[in-house]
């Protein structure tokens, strides 16, 4: 999908958020960016989302094409829905943007609302949602455009644990059934152990990849109760107090 | 039963204070040319409700003619502000020496260069009322979410789709909080400007007609003009603030 390449950000402050990031992304790939606050994270994707250069390095992309607008969808760790459009509305933005008819777009919002479980909220303003469905809505509004790349910044850490639970149910079946891409940053081992198909830990600042597992979790049955499960989560808690020594 | 209770307390209140401002006034003999009780102010303005409420009607429409210029030239205000930084950086100092100049100190010069009186008074009255709009909806304009920016960005929004889509519909709870402190701020604009005006002016509003009765020693008259203009500001306020719930209400629910 895209390989970066001695990746290193510093802000204008002086902050260096990002220090030589070097990683390969094949397609279909779930990988979960795990690691403290501030260690450049949200950066990272703002790079990958083409939302800020790079100081120095490069991303490659496949096929040395950079996504175009509406080919990478974002989902920030708020919902960021707008308040006056309906869960409708809020999905059709980023068809509307590029000129996409109302009616060209309706079969699609409603197929992308319904495959969220949001059929019968089209018409509901945000205000009327519970956080767990407006997290939903965001989720869709990020898929309408049907993209390849799925970058996700803590998407579901303002949700109460059975919410959570329900969302990344739903977001591992999605990746399962459509193969895409998906980046998605978080600071919960439980969550990373359960959603990754690989897990970069980062460590605090200037953000660096510490380490790279692999995750290799049999589909099928209670997940959250595997033995594979329980392992990685060992596995991951021990790298992260090799590289996070207490002070 | 106790919103009730709250809701009819200042009218209570209100009753209780004019019975006592009555009283007073009857029991010292104060002449009513000095202190009217509001018996003699309702007799004034029945006498000349024929002059007074058309005196009324010529105020308001230099209020809301304000009003409505003050809105145009704050929200484009803000919204090149917003969108240009130079442009804000060589107008903010401007738009805030503007307010803080007493008007009283200008209107003069305005009455002086503007030949039609009516467009006189809407000017001064609209430079006294455009300040909050202009700063309430800039304000709204530069706190719109970074993250629904990024998201227009993402998918390739044009200045344009961000301005009318976005900023503008999130700065509006900001611009109609701005509205209602600039209406009230227009009425005391159009009272200033007939002030300075005098005969000079419209020669035809309530505040006009409180500098004539004051020259003629008719009190009551003016009471009861002051009061006609306190209770339009209290009416242009509420109605504002009722526009503002309900706007906002049916929008976001
Ligand atoms: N626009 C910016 N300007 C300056 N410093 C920033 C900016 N964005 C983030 N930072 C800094 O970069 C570091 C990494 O931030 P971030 O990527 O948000 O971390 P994370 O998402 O992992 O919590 C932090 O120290 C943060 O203060
Ligand atoms: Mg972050």
């Amino acid at each position: 999908m895209f390989s970066l390449q001695a990746v290193s950000k510093t802000f204008p402050g002086g902050t260096k958020a990002l220090d030589n990031i070097a990683a390969n992304i094949a397609p279909g790939e779930f990988v979960v960016l795990l690691g403290p606050s501030g260690c450049g994270k949200s950066t990272l994707l703002r790079l990958l989302a083409g939302l800020e250069l790079p100081s120095s390095g490069a991303i490659l992309w496949e096929n040395n094409q950079r996504p175009a607008a509406g080919e990478v969808g974002f989902v920030f760790q708020d919902a960021t829905l707008m308040p006056w459009l309906s869960a409708y509305g809020n999905v059709y933005l980023p068809l509307r943007l590029r000129g996409v008819r109302q009616a060209e777009a309706t079969p699609k919002i409603q197929a992308v609302l319904a495959q969220m479980g949001l059929a019968e909220f089209a018409d509901a303003k945000p205000k009327a949602l519970s956080g767990g469905m407006r997290m939903r809505v965001s989720i869709a509004r990020a898929l309408i455009s049907e993209p390849a790349l799925l970058l996700m910044d803590e998407p579901f850490a303002a949700l109460d644990e059975f919410t959570r639970h329900r969302l990344q149910d739903d977001l591992h079946a999605l990746w399962r059934r459509t193969g895409k891409t998906i980046i998605f940053v978080t600071h919960s081992i439980y969550e990373a152990a359960y959603l990754a198909s690989r897990i970069l830990i980062m460590s605090p600042r200037p953000g660096q990849i510490a380490a790279d597992i692999s995750v290799s979790i049999p589909e099928g049955g209670e997940r959250r109760t595997s033995a594979a499960y329980t392992n990685l989560v060992a596995n991951i808690t021990h790298t992260l107090h090799r590289i996070m020594p207490h002070e | 039963m106790n919103r009730w209770l709250e809701r009819l307390a200042p009218i209570a209140f209100g009753i209780i204070a004019l019975s006592l401002w009555q009283a007073a006034v009857t029991l010292s003999g104060v002449p009513s040319y000095i202190v009217p009780g509001p018996i003699d102010i309702w007799h004034a303005y029945l006498d000349s409700y024929t002059i007074l409420n058309p005196a009324l009607v010529s105020t308001l429409t230099v209020t809301f003619a304000a009003l409505a210029v003050a809105t145009a030239v704050g929200v484009a205000l803000a919204v090149a502000m917003a969108a240009s930084s130079l442009f804000r950086a060589a107008v903010q100092p401007w738009a805030v020496t503007l307010q803080v100049t007493p008007i009283v100190a200008i209107a003069p010069l305005i009455i002086l260069w503007v030949p039609q009186p009516f467009v006189a008074l809407v000017v001064c009255a609209a430079i006294i009322a455009f300040f909050p709009i202009l700063s309430n909806t800039a304000a709204g304009l530069a706190a719109t979410p970074q993250d629904l920016q990024d998201l227009f960005c993402l998918n390739g929004a044009s200045r344009w789709q961000m301005l009318f889509l976005l900023r503008l519909p999130s700065a509006l709870p900001n611009f109609l909080t701005g509205l209602r402190i600039s209406g009230t701020l227009a009425l005391v604009g159009a009272v200033v400007a007939e002030f300075v005006a005098g005969s000079g002016g419209f020669a035809s509003g309530l505040a006009y007609r409180i500098i004539e009765a004051s020259y003629r020693l008719q009190i009551p008259l003016m009471f009861a003009a002051l009061i006609m203009l306190g209770i339009s500001g209290i009416f242009i306020y509420s109605a504002l603030g009722l526009l503002e719930r309900f706007l906002l209400r049916s929008r976001d629910a």
